[in-house]
């Protein structure tokens, strides 16, 4: 077996970084952890992403992978044999990049981030639309365990990163997304028997405490 | 891979541009429909209910939405000519990633440049050549994003070289004088007849954002 060398440059509350920690882990690939400060950023972070200056970055022997979607696709391609995410029929792996990109588009953009840093009539026109988002991802999953059928597949990985999240917007949002979702928090809480899943993501209580420092820090109050 | 294929469009959407071209270079056979954005089809509606949104791609009536995904899939299915994404992982990592750099950045920027004035225009105008210079440095000396041939990324940028000239009008300024490299490789990719077919007349499009200019209210 040739010798790989995989790094990975990232930020444990991260969703985006979670993605490649899961993906690492669903593989079973042998990797280096390299936690970041973002508000001083790695001499290597910078050189390695120059673009985007963003984590997380996949380094394999030696060559850089940016943008967590793209870095999930990169892990399934080089080690395809094993626990394969996305599916082999070309609709179908439209399909899961359609649901990945949704995901992007609708549960991780900026506009969500005022369901937890936002009061009164933003913050309320972002949970409503967070909710129906939730709800059309409950549709596509319907009667499956998970997205990819019986096994972790590619939207899993790309959204259940997010949950680790939901108890900080539910304490800042005072609603409960169970009541609202119950389907996908079941599915959550299955994904999270998974020890792939559940080592990669950050307990949620620490994620709580870290939206309320981001709160005061840039002054959501 | 045979099978009725239809692509539900807008002329001068860009991100249909990336769709036609890519049916182009495979040499597949389509049936065009214009939507009138104003007045969306139910085909429309019933094949994209989630952002109701052009271009989708119907395949055997099956519907594939957001055009990058699109030019995937058309290369994953017609895989036995003009390939558009490399084999390898790395590269394919590569071209994925400058792709993703075009959605985020050339789109909004360039929609920036045509949609503002003053200080807002100036930024957006700068931000805008800084990004088309990062591609430039991508493209290196290679005759195309692809290499010898047309790949992922000429595919995902080449359609807002149709936008540039009247990007120019309303921002007043030369994108050639500031990215001359990036302008040669246009030229290049508008002498692939998948290509020139694909993008519409550059005046057109100008026309298309005065009139857009207007139903705005932007001055």
């Amino acid at each position: 077996m040739e010798k790989e060398e995989v790094v990975l440059l990232d930020f444990w509350a991260s969703p985006f970084g979670m993605r490649a920690r899961i993906a690492l882990a669903v593989k079973g690939i042998n990797y280096e952890h390299k936690e970041e400060d973002l508000s001083n950023k790695s001499g290597l972070l910078l050189k390695t992403n120059p673009v985007l200056k963003q984590i997380p970055v996949l380094i394999h022997n030696g060559k850089p992978v940016c943008e967590s979607l793209i870095v999930v696709q990169y892990i399934d391609e080089v080690w395809p044999h094993r626990s394969p995410l996305l599916p082999l029929d070309p609709y179908q792996r439209a399909t899961a990049r359609f649901w990945a990109d949704f995901v992007e588009k609708k549960i991780c953009s900026l506009e969500s981030r005022k369901i937890w840093a936002a009061k009164g009539e933003e913050h309320e026109a972002a949970k409503k639309e967070f909710i129906e988002s939730l709800k059309l991802l409950e549709g596509e999953l319907g009667n499956k365990a998970y997205f990819g059928g019986e096994n972790l597949g590619y939207v899993d990985v790309v959204l259940v990163p997010m949950y680790s999240w939901f108890y900080a917007y539910e304490k800042c949002g005072n609603f409960s997304f169970e009541t609202e979702c119950p389907k996908l928090v079941a599915w959550a809480r299955r994904c999270l028997e998974q020890e792939s899943v559940s080592k990669s993501l950050p307990d949620q209580e620490k994620i709580y405490e870290y939206a309320l420092q981001l709160k005061k820090r840039f002054g959501f109050e | 891979m045979e099978g009725a294929v239809v692509l539900l469009d807008f002329w001068p959407s860009m991100f249909g541009m990336r769709t036609r071209i890519a049916l182009a270079e495979k040499g597949i056979k389509y049936e065009y429909r214009e939507e009138d954005l104003r007045n969306k089809s139910d085909l429309l509606l019933q094949m994209n209910p989630v952002h109701k949104k052009i271009p989708v791609l119907i395949h055997n009536g099956k519907p594939v939405c957001e055009s990058l995904i699109q030019v995937q899939y058309i290369d994953e299915v017609w895989n036995d000519r003009a390939p558009l994404l490399p084999s390898d992982p790395y590269k394919r990592a590569i071209a994925r990633f400058w792709a993703d750099f075009v959605d985020k950045k050339i789109y909004d920027l360039g929609s920036k440049v045509w949609k503002t004035k003053g200080e807002e225009q100036e930024t957006a105008k700068k931000e805008f050549i800084e990004s088309l210079k990062l591609l430039e440095g991508e493209l290196g000396d290679k005759a195309y994003f692809g290499g010898e041939n047309l790949g992922f990324v000429d595919v995902a940028l080449i359609p807002f070289y149709s936008w540039f000239y009247a990007y120019e009008k309303c921002g007043n300024f030369s994108i050639e004088a500031e990215c001359p490299k990036l302008i040669a490789w246009a030229k290049r990719c508008m002498q692939k007849e998948s290509v020139a077919k694909s993008l519409p007349d550059k005046e057109k499009v100008y026309e298309f954002v005065l009139h857009l200019k207007k139903v705005y209210g932007i001055e």
